[in-house]
């Protein structure tokens, strides 16, 4: 089987396993979120890194973009409200992007050096 | 040719999902042609162009959404195999990610209340209608997870898809220039910013900019995706 073919069988493997397991167990996460745990224990567990699963897992995560656009096209179902509304929805849309980004990166950037400063002063 | 047997033709390629799905390949190879062309630059995002370029052929064909969709959802079914090997990267940075247990839970907290209450907030003070504000409460959240939290809270499963991915692509287009402001210079936090605001489409803007950023936004998104999911709700109802 070629790797990429054995890769994407394994994905879909461990996303089936995660469906069932949000099925039975009714938890709130979505059965993908849940196969991503799934597989990230079974890839600390078998190491190194399986190949084929590298070359599928990079393969899609290189055109994520892509498999968006299904969803969004759907925007153009709901053309009469976004336009009836479109000064709060743009206004919440952009500056809560925004506010977001920052606030996200600046916490961590300054919390990681901060970490990583007190790691490297313990060392020495 | 004469006008009728084509556009007989067109009327049968036209209703069959081959139609959907070549489009949305087609379209996406130009958008990506364009994206390549400009440096891949962050406005030239090829999740807009290709949505704008489909829309306006669907518009011009006068074809619907559902006929549409029946080609498209073969790309669409994708993003679930997609979103399980994102631990691929993960397990790859896992030893950098250990070390940094306290800034990614500290800056996931942050992030997380910012992108729901900052959403929420403004679009209540400019009037927005409450289904709205329901749809828009988890638009930071990768749209299939955000579906169905919006639903919980009243909202409208496919608005909020439409939020959801118009904020991915509007985080993917805007962070860079909001990062260089803030200079934010480390790879990880600009990352996992982007994931985290921007959901699949900022992760996926990462990727195609540097590994270290594409890991750190795949694992933002993750874990964001799972909070949001699991205390959006609760969190949503404490708010109004």
């Amino acid at each position: 089987m070629s790797p990429l073919l054995a890769g994407l069988t394994w994905l879909l493997v461990f996303q089936s396993a995660g469906e069932a397991l949000v099925r039975l167990t009714g938890m709130p996460v979505p059965g993908p979120v849940v196969g991503m745990m799934l597989l990230f224990v079974a890839l600390q567990v078998r190491k190194p890194l399986p190949a084929a699963i590298s070359v599928a897992a990079d393969g899609l995560a290189q055109h994520l973009s892509l498999l968006f656009v299904p969803v969004g096209v759907g925007v153009m179902l709901h053309v009469d409200r976004v336009a009836s509304e479109w000064v709060p929805i743009a206004a919440a849309l952009i500056v809560s992007t925004v506010l977001a980004l920052a606030a996200t990166a600046w916490t961590f950037q300054r919390l990681a050096r901060r970490a990583e400063a007190a790691a490297a002063t313990s060392r020495s | 040719m004469t006008a009728e047997p084509f556009f007989a033709l067109w009327v049968y390629l036209a209703a069959t999902p081959l139609a959907g799905l070549t489009l949305t390949l087609v379209m996406y190879a130009l958008a990506w042609w364009c994206y390549e062309l400009t440096g891949r630059h962050p406005l030239a995002n090829p999740v807009l162009i290709t949505v704008v370029l489909v829309i306006m052929v669907l518009w011009l064909t006068r074809t619907s959404y559902q006929t549409y969709f029946a080609g498209a959802q073969f790309v669409h079914f994708l993003l679930g195999p997609a979103v399980v090997g994102l631990a691929v990267p993960l397990a790859r940075e896992w030893p950098h990610v250990r070390r940094l247990a306290w800034p990614i839970a500290a800056s996931l907290a942050v992030g997380s209340t910012v992108a729901l209450v900052s959403a929420v907030g403004i679009g209540w003070l400019l009037g927005a209608s409450p289904v709205t504000l329901a749809s828009l409460a988890p638009k930071s959240v990768t749209a299939p997870i955000a579906m169905g939290i919006a639903e919980k809270l009243g909202g409208l499963p496919a608005l909020a898809a439409v939020f959801a991915v118009s904020t991915g692509i509007l985080g993917a287009a805007l962070g860079k220039f909001v990062l260089d402001a803030l200079r934010i210079s480390d790879w990880r936090a600009r990352g996992f910013a982007l994931g985290l605001a921007a959901h699949g489409i900022g992760t996926a803007r990462s990727f195609q900019v540097n590994a270290d950023a594409g890991a750190f936004a795949g694992l933002a998104f993750a874990l964001h995706a799972m909070l949001a999911a699991i205390l959006f709700p609760l969190a949503y109802w404490a708010l109004v």
